[in-house]
Order: structure tokens, then C-alpha cells, then sequence
């Protein structure tokens, strides 16, 4: 997911307005990326990997999410699919290495579930983690928080 | 201060399946900033955005009756058809090029809009409104974009003219802008030739991107050109997958 954020003001130049949230949910027991997507370990070495709150408040509403096939390998930080908002394709990086081993086929069928519930029925793939070192690398729930308010401070 | 580089890519008549191919393999390959316009296509074609599905945005019966190409392509946005009478203007840059533009959507287009606004200077009463551009109530232009984590890509097919038969192929979007009012296509776009020339259009654009950037032009012949490109998102669509959409009934489906 590119880091961005909405302008927080209406945009009176584009004639539209933009939605701003001071607050979104940042779960205490995930794992969370600069390029705000989330991890959760289900288990062994299964990861659950989707956008966080923040990410999906300031896209708007999704209408188009694109997954890779099971079996397709990903790498921390690189780009395992995308989602269609406003007219932008946006891609969504893999917080975590590994093997895919499940696709959420409901979120193809249904994108606005990643709106409505991105921590839980708008999860996206689930990966077979290739080195569970690498969560440490990533925020816990305390410094993805305090990283989105700086971010957001930046743009204003 | 030094204005970023900027390459620029002029074309002319590049088959909009090429071009999008072309800008593809840029983004993806290339650490560059590009600028590519297009003066036209070769065949009437139609575009559709990377959710694009035709049973819901295409007549498909006439077009397959008619042989008239679909692409899929690889941004976001809306369906357009195009031909010898659009002209394409793409920008492609990395996320920190533009000093002071965060790489979200709707700085980006309105980013494009104070662009185009210098283009026209005064003419048309050029506006954005809902993410397409405006000549007085009528759009001339949409925006289709990609982002990744280290680069974006907007790019636009402008309405140079257009051949009313053409738009028939198109059904009106079940989404549609509140400013469109419920008109039909032909009440809802405008040709841009009312207002500027071709030549002057292109030039002008070329000018504003040279306030913003130190434009380095490109010839057509350049190697880019002529590399193979593999694993591409934007493609054309089978003959079996329009038949497909063609015998299924969306549940709503009007003509515009």
C-alpha cells in the first residue's frame, strides 16, 4: 500500500470533499508495516496478512481487490497484489516472505469487505512465513499508531 | 532551483495497446520520470479500467458484431473508446519528483489539473470536477492512475473529437459522477477541438510540463520501442470472454 494520506480539507479545486478520521482501529496483537498492512500469526509459521484501518479509511471506498494464485510466492515489502479506489490502482506490499497457502475469495468477490472489516472478513492471503525474524522488523500496534500520527502531521 | 528530469515521449499514432505496454514496462522497469503523448491511435478501440467488466459497461453484441478491440488496462477509472482523435498524455514519476506533492490520488490529479488549467489559459472555462476534466459542464478528459510504493502513473485520453456512432458501443456506468445529472454520453462530453487546435493543445501541454520539469525529448525510434514485454497486466480481451459477457444480463443495463 503507497504511503499517502487524504487531504484533510475539502478539496475546492476538485469541487468534492474528503473524508478525515482522527482515530482509526490499530489492534494491539498484529504486526504492522510502514506501507500500512497488517500480520497476524495464525498459528505456526501461518501469517494472515491485510490493510490496516488507517489505510482503507484514507483509500475510500474499494471496488476491485486483485490476489495472487495459492502457491505464488512473496517477499517482505514487495508488491503481492493491489486494490481499485478511486479511480487508482494501489498496490499492497507483503509485510511478510513466503509461500501463500490461502487466498480470501471472499474480498474478490465482495472489495468493500476490506472497508467494512479490514482486520478481520477483509483479511487477504495467508502465507506460510519463510523467516519469522523478519516480524520483528515490523511496528507493533503502540508504533504504527505514533507512526500514522507523524505521518499525518507531515501533511498538514 | 534545478527542475527535476523529466523524459519525454512523443508518439504518433502508437496502437493504444503498445502505448499502454510501453508505459507499463516504465513504471515497472524504469527509475526515470517520463512524459509520453500520443497523438492518436490507429483503430477505434475500447479501454476499459483494470475492474472493467464488459457485460456491464459495453454493448457487447455491437461489439463483437463490429470487431472493435477491448483492452483491459493495468490503471484504474472508467471505459473510453478511442481513435485517430484522442490524444494521450501520461505522466509517470517517482513518488518525491514533485516537491511538495504527496503521492495520493486526489493530490495527483488536481496536481494535473493546475497543468491542464495553464494549457488552456482562459479558454472553455476549464475545470476538474469529480476527478475528469471540464470544459465549461462537459468532460473532455477522465483520470486513470497507479500507484506503487515508489512511483505513480496518471494518465488521460483526451477527446480531441469523437465519432457519435462510436459511443453507442458504451452503456451508461451504473456509477456515474453526481455532475453528469443522469445525461447521455453525447450531453455529458465535449470535443476539445470547439476550443483549442490539435497542434496547440500538444504544445501547450509539452510547455506546462516544461514549467515543471527539464524535458528531455525522446525520438519514436528510441530502443524502448522495440523491447518484447512479458507479464503485462494491460491485455486484450478474447473474443470467448466478450461472447461470454454478451450472453449475460447485468441487472441493470442502459444504453447511453
Amino acid at each position: 500500500m503507497a504511503s499517502y494520506l487524504w487531504a484533510k480539507r475539502a478539496a475546492s479545486f476538485l469541487r468534492v470533499s474528503v473524508p478525515f478520521r482522527s482515530f482509526a482501529t490499530v489492534l494491539k496483537d498484529l504486526k504492522y508495516a510502514e506501507s500500512h498492512e497488517w500480520v497476524k500469526v495464525d498459528g505456526g509459521d501461518i501469517a494472515v496478512v491485510g490493510i490496516t484501518d488507517h489505510a482503507q479509511d484514507h483509500m475510500g471506498d474499494v471496488v476491485y481487490v486483485e490476489l495472487p494464485k495459492v502457491g505464488t510466492q512473496v517477499k517482505q515489502g514487495k508488491s503481492f497484489g493491489s486494490a481499485e479506489c478511486n479511480k487508482t490502482v494501489i498496490e499492497i506490499n507483503s509485510p511478510i516472505s513466503g509461500n501463500i497457502v490461502q487466498v480470501n475469495e471472499e474480498v474478490r468477490d465482495s472489495p468493500g469487505l476490506v472497508n467494512a472489516s479490514p482486520f478481520e472478513k477483509g483479511w487477504m492471503i495467508k502465507v506460510e512465513m519463510k523467516d519469522a525474524e523478519e516480524l520483528k522488523s515490523l511496528m507493533d500496534a503502540d508504533h504504527y499508531s505514533k507512526f500514522c500520527q507523524e505521518e499525518q502531521d507531515r501533511d498538514h | 532551483m534545478r527542475l527535476p528530469l523529466m523524459n519525454l515521449f512523443k508518439l504518433n499514432r502508437m496502437p493504444i495497446l503498445r502505448q499502454l505496454h510501453l508505459e507499463e514496462m516504465l513504471m515497472r522497469t524504469s527509475s526515470e520520470n517520463w512524459c509520453i503523448i500520443n497523438d492518436g491511435t490507429i483503430n477505434p478501440t475500447i479501454v476499459m479500467g483494470i475492474s472493467g467488466k464488459p457485460q456491464e459497461l459495453l454493448e457487447t453484441e455491437s461489439v463483437l458484431r463490429d470487431e472493435i478491440p477491448v483492452i483491459r488496462r493495468m490503471s484504474g477509472g472508467g471505459t473510453v473508446i478511442v481513435d485517430q482523435d484522442t490524444i494521450f498524455v501520461t505522466f509517470i514519476c517517482n513518488k518525491d519528483t514533485i516537491p511538495g506533492l504527496k503521492p495520493d490520488p486526489q493530490r495527483i490529479i488536481q496536481w494535473t489539473g493546475h497543468l491542464y488549467e495553464t494549457v488552456f489559459n482562459g479558454i472553455g472555462n476549464f475545470s476538474v470536477c469529480e476527478n475528469d476534466y471540464l470544459l465549461g459542464e462537459r468532460k473532455f478528459g477522465g483520470n486513470a492512475l497507479s500507484i506503487t510504493s515508489k512511483r505513480w502513473l496518471q494518465h488521460t485520453s483526451f477527446l480531441w473529437d469523437y465519432k457519435k456512432s462510436n459511443m453507442s458501443y458504451l452503456k451508461l456506468p451504473q456509477k456515474a459522477p453526481n455532475y453528469r445529472q443522469g445525461r447521455s454520453h453525447l450531453d455529458f462530453i465535449c470535443r476539445m477541438k470547439d476550443y483549442i487546435s490539435r497542434s496547440g493543445f500538444i504544445d501547450e501541454t509539452i510547455r506546462a510540463a516544461g514549467s515543471h520539469f527539464q524535458l528531455t525529448p525522446l525520438h519514436q525510434k528510441d530502443g524502448f520501442l522495440n523491447q518484447q514485454y512479458e507479464h503485462l497486466r494491460s491485455r486484450l480481451l478474447t473474443i470467448d470472454e466478450l461472447e461470454e459477457a454478451a450472453v449475460y444480463t447485468p441487472a441493470v443495463a442502459t444504453r447511453v
